[in-house]
């Protein structure tokens, strides 16, 4: 288990489509898949071999390390580390935009109001002239709490259970659109595991991070956990009806956010009350649209490379 | 944050590359880790150490080979050394820096047998 934000792997859990039973899947880390191949494993874990001369913190690429003074060769692998993630991101968003769908993920700490959030913002969506249909994915570490509060609304959602897991990952997300399977020009919101720090790292193949900061935080939040707002398209600022009674300063918030990032939005707003939903609402219908119009686009551009071939086709 | 999963994906890279190129032992795996990576080194080891048990980089020195962070200030047009996300331009005092380089998280080599 990791020993900083106590994340781990091989309890999670996607459960049923909108609670229908049906097959569990269960992540298993590489480790826990050799253990009865590996009896090391069973014990407690070795020292590992790494003196204190051999190892380099912060010297830059040209570390003392020499490769060559023993029968060793030196194997270039040059790959990203999350390369495997980003390749199932890649997928997602592959799928997303052949469909027209358009995925935001709602990133934030616990209790910053996302569920409620999006419970408001779907039944907004429900209630528009033409309505837009919604798909969710609650992302926690356990219970469907969430999923359950959705669904209350109408709109299909999907729970998974990250056990000892402290973020949603790209091949999570690629499961849970095979059961969701979100209607063409529709919207998915991904509600990530309550977490500022881990999901910032790791792309779903969403449009947009949407991060999430009540006020009852404070303002400091954006230097404290910087990845998460670098990493961000969207803040949104919730529980602006709870401010008569706190010492938030929202100018300081905003400032704080556009240092660690100048290119974020900023749209505070009470998912309580319901203030500042139109421009929230207008944002995401926004880019709702601009999806549409590039699958549409996609389209045509397919529609013609057809005609063209055949017009090839018939002047051969 | 997420150490584990990232030293998982580590081990998937030495496996997969093992496989590939036929070797059996690795004895040291180099990895490149930006200044301004959501990863924390010390926490990455601690992790590796775990995961890698059982995969042919068991007991491998591990060599973390941090590299700068620098980003691109819209005021100078240039580009600048940067410690933090939250860093000022070091020369106009400004912050609208558009980060360049130092979120790399990578395996840069492996010293096979």
């Amino acid at each position: 288990m990791c020993n900083v934000c106590g994340c781990g792997s091989g309890e999670t859990r996607i459960e049923s489509e909108a609670g229908r039973p049906g097959p569990v899947y269960r992540w298993a880390p590489v480790r826990r898949r050799r253990a009865s191949t590996s009896p090391v494993e069973a014990g407690p874990p070795p020292p590992v071999a790494t003196g204190e001369g051999s190892l380099h913190f912060g010297h830059g690429p040209a570390g003392a390390h020499a490769p060559g003074m023993s029968q060793a060769q030196m194997v270039k692998i040059e790959q990203d580390i999350l390369a495997r993630n980003d390749g199932f991101a890649d997928d997602n968003r592959r799928w997303l935009a052949e469909r027209g769908v358009l995925a935001l993920n709602l990133v934030s700490s616990p209790g910053s109001g996302k569920t409620s959030l999006l419970v408001r913002t779907i039944a907004a969506l429900q209630a528009l002239p033409q309505p837009v249909p919604v798909s969710v994915v609650e992302g926690d570490q356990q219970t469907s709490f969430d999923a359950e509060r959705i669904r209350a609304t109408g709109a299909p959602a999907l729970q998974i259970n990250t056990g000892k897991g402290c973020h949603l990952d790209a091949s999570m997300v690629g499961r849970a659109l095979d059961r969701l399977a979100p209607p063409e020009g529709s919207v998915l919101l991904i509600e990530n595991v309550g977490n500022l720090v881990c999901p910032a790292a790791f792309d779903l193949g969403e449009a947009a991070k949407v991060v999430v900061l009540s006020v009852t935080e404070g303002e400091d939040k954006p230097l404290k956990y910087p990845d998460m707002f670098a990493a961000a398209s969207l803040m949104l600022i919730n529980k602006t009806d709870l401010l008569p009674h706190l010492s938030f300063d929202m100018s300081k918030a905003v400032e704080f956010a556009l240092r660690v990032n100048p290119r974020l939005q900023v749209i505070p707003l009470s998912a309580t009350t319901g203030e500042g939903f139109e421009v929230w609402l207008d944002w995401l219908l926004a880019r709702r649209k601009a999806a549409r119009i590039a699958r549409a686009e996609r389209l045509a551009g397919l529609c013609e490379a057809v005609d063209d071939s055949a017009a090839a086709g018939v002047e051969g | 944050m997420h150490e584990m999963s990232l030293a998982e994906g580590i081990r998937q890279i030495v496996e997969d590359a093992g496989r590939r190129q036929g070797f059996r032992k690795v004895k040291t795996v180099v990895l490149e880790i930006g200044q301004l990576a959501a990863v924390e080194p010390d926490s990455l080891r601690f992790c590796l150490d775990l995961v890698l048990q059982g995969s042919i980089a068991e007991g491998a020195i591990l060599q973390i080979d941090s590299l700068p962070g620098r980003a691109w200030c819209a005021r100078c047009a240039e580009t600048v050394p940067v410690a933090a996300l939250y860093d000022a331009c070091p020369r106009c005092g400004a912050y609208q820096l558009q980060v360049s380089a130092g979120t790399e998280m990578r395996v840069k080599e492996l010293e096979i047998e």
